[in-house]
């Protein structure tokens, strides 16, 4: 099958674009949240205020409740430590750099598996987890590096991310209910949905 | 006598000490994340400020209800994905030429599927209304107000769209009664004329 002369550069220019904004390092803004109770309740909060970190850690709770308490215990340890070493790595690396379409990357990809329902086996949600931890708890780190904030925030946000993953994957799995699955599936192809509109605007740098 | 202090005296302190809290305020540390908020407002509000999308929308709510399961879920699954993708072709610069043919279109045909009760095939089903969901978003998926979040307007636009789906499907379960049926497909021939309306706009 051949292109149009003039679909096939459009695409690959579009395709070229998507792994550029996807990859390209932008400075980001610290959205650092300061409550005044301390930098471990800053952490909780910036988690709980942050869409950009929240839904995603709600979606793959979801994701791995679908495929089972095991995955869902797998996933709980995996994320949570991977997004303290990714956290520490950022804030002790410094240079707050973070590549733009990162976190459209993690909505679209869990978003999707959500949607599609499909079992997964237990390493691959391992991989996702590890994945998934790295990327937002290195842009945590250095976002609280760049802000000379103390690393201990850190720790509020970690906390809350175990938190919402036992307690999310926990409730998915206990649903028994048909329906509750579905609308676990359609949850799912909302984050999905919102990950490639992130990925288009990250595209055209707005945040 | 040594005076001892009553209950006024305690009330005049603890007012002091309260003045003295307040008067030896910080510096506040505000945190303002500009345009989270009406980024959020801004997506939730766009799909239904349009007559032509929330009458899409809510026909494939109510065609989905007609089908039945698992059309019932598969199609407002299919269509917030499939229009994220036609905004993220808008986003990326890529012409779709006809959008707003498109979006006629998709307001005449849907409203007929309803009107006719048309049994297609899931997938085909799905691909239809795929189909047309990306020129709904290719239309109105990319009209961010200056200044204002992408991602909470992205949340909020695709929260309007699933629930719009979900009052089709609500409204869709009188279709178990049979004045009910009559009356979706009287509203999917009214959905129908309303298509052709916005097609001859378009055109014209």
């Amino acid at each position: 099958m051949s292109w149009p002369p003039r679909v096939a550069p459009r695409l690959l220019s579009g395709l070229l674009g998507v792994v550029a904004g996807t990859l390209w390092p932008t400075p980001a803004e610290a959205h650092l949240v300061t409550t005044g109770l301390g930098p471990i309740y800053d952490g909780i909060s910036h988690l709980l205020l942050s869409p950009e970190d929240l839904v995603p850690v709600l979606a793959i709770a979801s994701l791995a409740g679908l495929n089972g308490a095991p995955a869902g215990r797998r996933v709980l340890f995996t994320l949570t430590v991977a997004w303290l070493a990714g956290g520490l790595a950022g804030y002790f690396t410094g240079g707050f750099v973070r590549p733009a379409g990162l976190p459209a990357v993690s909505f679209l990809v869990i978003g999707g598996l959500t949607a599609a329902d499909r079992r997964l086996s237990s390493a691959v949600l391992g991989v996702l987890a590890l994945a998934v931890g790295l990327v937002h708890g290195w842009i945590n780190g250095a976002a609280i590096a760049d802000a000379g904030r103390e690393a201990l925030s850190l720790v509020g946000i970690v906390t809350t991310v175990f938190l919402l993953l036992a307690l999310g994957s926990g409730f998915v799995v206990s649903r028994r209910a048909a329906w509750a699955r579905l609308v676990a599936r359609i949850a799912g192809s909302w984050v999905a949905a919102i990950g490639l509109l992130m990925l288009g605007w990250s595209m055209r740098g707005v945040s | 006598m040594k005076s001892t202090p009553g209950p006024c005296g305690s009330s005049w302190s603890l007012l002091a000490t309260a003045l003295l809290l307040l008067a030896s305020t910080e510096t506040a540390f505000a945190h303002v994340r500009h345009g989270q908020a009406q980024g959020f407002l801004s997506g939730l509000r766009h799909p239904v400020s349009g007559v032509d999308h929330v009458l899409a929308m809510i026909s494939v709510g109510l065609w989905g209800a007609q089908l039945g399961v698992p059309a019932k879920w598969l199609l407002p699954v299919t269509f917030p994905m499939a229009m994220a993708f036609g905004g993220f072709l808008g986003l990326a610069g890529i012409a779709l030429p006809g959008t707003e043919v498109g979006i006629a279109m998709s307001a005449i045909l849907l409203g007929l599927v309803v009107a006719r009760e048309a049994r297609l095939p899931l997938a085909a089903a799905a691909m239809l209304v795929g189909f047309f969901a990306i020129f709904h978003g290719h239309a109105h998926g990319t009209e961010l107000p200056a200044g204002e979040s992408g991602l909470t307007y992205s949340i909020g636009f695709v929260m309007a769209t699933g629930s719009l789906h979900g009052v089709g499907i609500l409204l869709g379960e009188v279709h178990r009664w049979q004045c009910g049926r009559a009356a979706l497909q009287a509203v999917g021939a009214a959905v129908t004329i309303a298509g052709v309306v916005f097609l001859w706009i378009a055109i014209a």
